[in-house]
């Protein structure tokens, strides 16, 4: 059974400006994945590649089985796409342009009224079911959005940035209802905000420069960052006792440390990170040290670095992708 | 078919809510109406609009750039030709539409205009041959002008330059450029004759209905949108 989506070696050039860079990934069915990275990542471009608005450079992307580019009209009837921004038609109703969009997708006419109900109800329309998209508030607009996308009961659900310009309680509306959908759709969702993607998704595709840097479940990740934590120690040495450097390499002498690294953290007491070489945890041993010394200990601390600090380190360059990562 | 019916109505509705729209539907009929009464319904004249005819062709040049200025300007500015664009409808469908509402509206707009023939009717024995052929060749016309101004139309985000497109180019092949044909010397003047509206208009207005210029008419406006048709599908290979 293939992916819902996969993305092959996409390249997308603006001109002269890359903005997509040979970027690989699936999504598997019935999962909602997190396309994570921060503006001008390559994120929209490739969501609007993946629905056919604009062709790529080079490269394949496959939604639903059907190839993007050979099998177009295919590919936009499997799925339901909110873009940025949410473009809607200010003159008409919410339920009238859901009924226009629901005969666009083929709903037979006959059950369009249902289909619209059934939005309705699941994005809390009801009460400006009648009113004018053009009077409409962001975080109204947003539903509209989110309710049209889902009118056709795509398998595949493609949305842009669905909760940017929202205020906290409506985030939290949209990231419940993202959430609902999880069971019988296949969500691919952007964000440049890390919190809000991982409170929704179970797998993330992280996409900076036009490439992707990372991707998997959110739970692996996290795993895998685990793998790279390190200890903080805060030590006294007492007065007239050894200066920071000597502190910093009794400290890296003690077995299962690979560096050692220290800062001073006010009124004579030092703070160091301590790197474990591998998988050694060399607390007890450290602890040793320090009483064999006769130093001071006031913390010890295991930190792992957070998935807010691995994205902020692509965003920042530095991490790269191994291989064709799948989430 | 379902679909551009839906795409149809869609857009006749938006003219139905949009303040532009109804501002160039009085403008147009004040100004038919004006040179009716000024041409047409005069002690002398023969109970027929050839006058109104002729001058509705000029009068159009400066009033359907603006109906259909905003087809597709708008939507590329908007936003929402890409929710149209990604939705499972071909571009055929898309172009389509656009012109129908466009042409159905311009319709609308012109059935007023009939009154005249009651007036007439009130006053004299209007031939109708010449006035049947003559709203013939005005609803051909308008949907030349309508398909060029759609193609104007796709090929911006501003609705105002695609007006201005739009009206050089009916400048250029209704009027009052092909006046030039007359004072140009041949084989100039038989191309220019041969390739703009006026000369296949012309004849409509005196109760002519020649194939040869409905086929003129039929393939501007096809070509138009075909062209059109290309503009839309360029995005998807640009």
């Amino acid at each position: 059974m293939s992916a819902m989506i996969e993305v092959d070696d996409l390249t997308k050039f603006y001109g002269r400006t890359l903005a997509l860079d040979r970027a690989s990934f699936t999504v598997e069915e019935g999962r909602i994945v997190g396309f994570l990275g921060p503006n001008g990542a390559g994120k929209s471009t490739t969501l609007r590649i993946l629905t056919g608005f604009m062709p790529p450079t080079s490269g394949q992307a496959r939604v639903a089985g059907h190839d993007v580019l050979t099998e177009g009209l295919a590919v936009r009837r499997s799925i339901g796409y909110m873009p940025e921004n949410v473009p809607l038609y200010p003159e008409m109703r919410v339920q009238e342009y859901l009924a226009f969009r629901a005969g666009l997708k083929e709903v037979p006419s006959g059950k369009r009224a249902a289909a619209v109900d059934r939005v309705v109800e699941r994005c809390w329309l009801t009460d400006v079911r009648r009113r004018l998209v053009g009077q409409l508030s962001k975080g109204f607009r947003q539903r509209v959005g989110l309710a049209e996308a889902l009118i056709a009961d795509p398998p595949v659900l493609i949305l842009d940035e669905p909760t940017i310009g929202l205020d906290p309680a409506q985030i939290q509306t949209v990231r419940e209802l993202v959430r609902s959908l999880g069971e019988k759709h296949t969500v691919l969702l952007s964000s440049h905000i890390l919190p809000e993607v991982e409170k929704t998704c179970s797998h993330l595709v992280i996409i900076a420069q036009g490439r992707i840097a990372a991707a998997g479940s959110v739970a692996d990740l996290t795993e895998g960052l685990a793998a790279s934590q390190r200890i903080v120690v805060e030590v006294h040495p007492g007065e007239g006792g050894e200066g920071p450097a000597e502190v910093a390499r009794a400290l890296g002498q003690v077995s299962g440390v690979d560096r050692v690294s220290h800062e001073s953290a006010g009124g004579g007491w030092l703070r160091l990170a301590v790197q474990p070489a591998g998988d050694a945890d060399p607390r007890e041993g450290l602890y040793a040290m320090v009483t064999q010394r006769g130093w001071r200990l006031r913390e010890m601390r295991r930190e792992a670095p957070s998935l807010e600090e691995l994205y902020v380190r692509i965003t920042a360059g530095e991490a790269a992708a191994a291989g064709r990562p799948a989430a | 078919m379902q679909k551009v019916l839906l795409l149809t109505r869609r857009e006749i509705a938006s003219y139905f809510v949009s303040p532009i729209a109804y501002v160039a539907m009085a403008l147009f009929l004040l100004a038919t109406g004006v040179f009716f009464g000024w041409m047409d319904f005069r002690p002398g004249q023969p109970a027929a609009m050839q006058g109104s005819f002729n001058i509705m062709m000029i009068v159009l040049v400066f009033f359907l750039p603006l109906l259909t200025m905003r087809a597709l300007a708008e939507e590329q500015r908007s936003g929402t030709i890409e929710t149209l664009l990604t939705a499972p409808v071909t571009d055929v469908q898309v172009v389509t539409a656009k012109f129908l509402g466009s042409w159905m509206f311009f319709l609308v707009m012109l059935a007023p205009t009939l009154l005249y023939v009651v007036v007439l009717a009130a006053f004299g024995q209007p031939d109708v041959g010449p006035i049947a052929s003559g709203y013939i060749g005005l609803v051909l016309l308008g949907a030349a002008y309508v398909a060029i101004g759609i193609l104007a139309s796709s090929l911006t985000r501003n609705q105002i330059i695609a007006a201005v497109i739009s009206f050089v180019a009916l400048l250029l092949l209704a009027w009052p450029v092909p006046y030039v044909a007359q004072v140009v010397p041949p084989p100039w003047r038989t191309i220019i004759q041969r390739a703009t509206m006026l000369s296949h208009y012309i004849d409509f207005t005196q109760g002519v209905v020649d194939v040869v210029h409905v086929i003129y008419f039929v393939v501007l406006t096809v070509y138009a949108l075909f062209l059109t048709v290309k503009v839309l599908e360029s995005r998807r290979w640009r």
